[in-house]
C-alpha cells in the first residue's frame, strides 16, 4: 500500500485539499442501487414527508463516502486508510430542483501519531446548507 | 421500553460468505463519484501493491450492515425498527476490501442503551476473509428514537 504523500511532508495543521459534493435525486437512487440501502426516505419524498422529515434526505453512508473521497484523493491510494469514522449529527436534505443539495467538505492533518508506522489523524468537517452534518469525522491515514 | 441489558455481549452466527466482485466495486466507485483508478483497473491497484481492484473505504457497510439490521430486529431485543436511524459509524481496516474476497460478518451486540427515550444499540461486525483472516472491523450505533408527545 502506497500512499502517494509523505509522512515527512506532513504536520499537524497541514489542510488537505477541501472538495464540494453535489447531491441530486438521481445521484440517490444510484448510491441507493449500487449499496443496496433502498430506504424510501432517500427517493420518495411523500414517504419522508409522512415520517417527518423536510424532504427527502441523502443516506448517511453517502455523506460518509464523499468525506472520505477527502482522504482518498488526497493519499491516492483507498488502502491507506486504518480507521475512519464519524458521528450523523442533521440530514443532507436534497429537493427536487435543478441544484439539488451540496457536501462541503474539509480536512486537515490533526496530529502525527506514530513515525515507524507513518501514521497520521485526519479531522474533517463536513457541511450542508450552512450546517455541519458529520461530528467527530476522524480517520487514521497511513502515509508513504 | 428499556431494553435487557442481558443482551449485551450476545454474538450472532456469521453471515453467508459474500463474494466481491470487480463490477460491483466499479458500480460502487461510480455512485460516490469515486475516480480512483485503484478501485477499477487491476494493473493501477497492482501499482500500489494491491492483488487486484479495492473497494472504496465504506463499501463493506453493505454487508455488515444487513447483518447489524438482522440483529436489530431480533423480536427478543423488542426495538421498534421503524424508529431507527443511524448514530455513529466506524470502520477499523487491517487492509482494503478487494475483488475477489469471499467476506463473512460476525455480529456482537457491543452496548444497548437508554437516553431520555432513545434506545442505542452498538454493534461490532468482524469481517472476515474466505481464509479467516480479519479485513475490516465494522462499529454500528443505531439509534430508535422516542415516541414524540402527540
Amino acid at each position: 500500500m502506497t500512499a502517494k504523500v509523505a509522512y515527512a511532508d506532513v504536520e499537524a495543521g497541514t489542510e488537505l485539499p477541501a472538495c464540494s459534493f453535489p447531491v441530486d435525486r438521481a445521484r440517490l437512487v444510484r448510491y441507493a442501487g449500487a449499496s443496496g440501502d433502498f430506504n424510501p426516505i432517500h427517493w420518495n419524498e411523500r414517504f419522508a414527508k409522512e415520517v417527518g422529515l423536510p424532504d427527502v434526505i441523502a443516506h448517511g453512508m453517502f455523506t460518509m463516502a464523499e468525506a472520505g473521497r477527502v482522504i482518498t484523493d488526497w493519499t491516492g491510494d483507498p488502502g491507506a486508510l486504518v480507521e475512519y469514522g464519524v458521528r450523523f449529527t442533521k440530514p443532507v436534505v436534497v429537493p427536487d430542483d435543478e441544484q439539488g443539495a451540496v457536501i462541503e467538505v474539509t480536512g486537515k492533518v490533526a496530529a502525527k501519531l506514530d513515525d515507524e508506522e507513518r501514521t497520521v489523524r485526519v479531522d474533517l468537517t463536513a457541511t450542508s446548507a450552512g450546517q455541519k452534518v458529520l461530528g467527530l469525522a476522524r480517520a487514521v491515514v497511513r502515509l508513504g | 421500553m428499556a431494553i435487557d441489558q442481558s443482551f449485551v455481549g450476545r454474538t450472532y452466527p456469521p453471515s453467508r460468505p459474500y463474494e466481491v466482485g470487480r463490477e460491483k466495486i466499479r458500480e460502487f466507485a461510480q455512485a460516490i463519484g469515486d475516480t480512483n483508478p485503484a478501485c477499477t483497473d487491476v494493473e493501477a491497484a497492482a501499482a500500489l501493491g494491491h492483488p487486484d481492484v479495492v473497494a472504496p473505504p465504506t463499501f463493506v457497510f453493505a454487508l455488515s450492515f444487513e447483518e447489524a439490521s438482522r440483529v436489530v430486529q431480533d423480536p427478543q431485543l423488542g426495538l421498534d425498527y421503524s424508529r431507527v436511524v443511524h448514530r455513529d459509524q466506524k470502520f477499523s481496516y487491517t487492509r482494503p476490501v478487494r475483488a475477489g474476497d469471499v467476506l463473512s460478518v460476525t455480529s456482537t451486540i457491543e452496548s444497548v442503551k437508554s437516553l431520555a427515550g432513545n434506545e442505542m444499540v452498538a454493534v461490532r461486525g468482524e469481517v472476515e476473509d474466505g481464509t479467516g483472516e480479519h479485513v475490516v472491523t465494522v462499529h454500528t450505533t443505531l439509534v430508535a428514537r422516542a415516541l414524540e408527545e402527540e
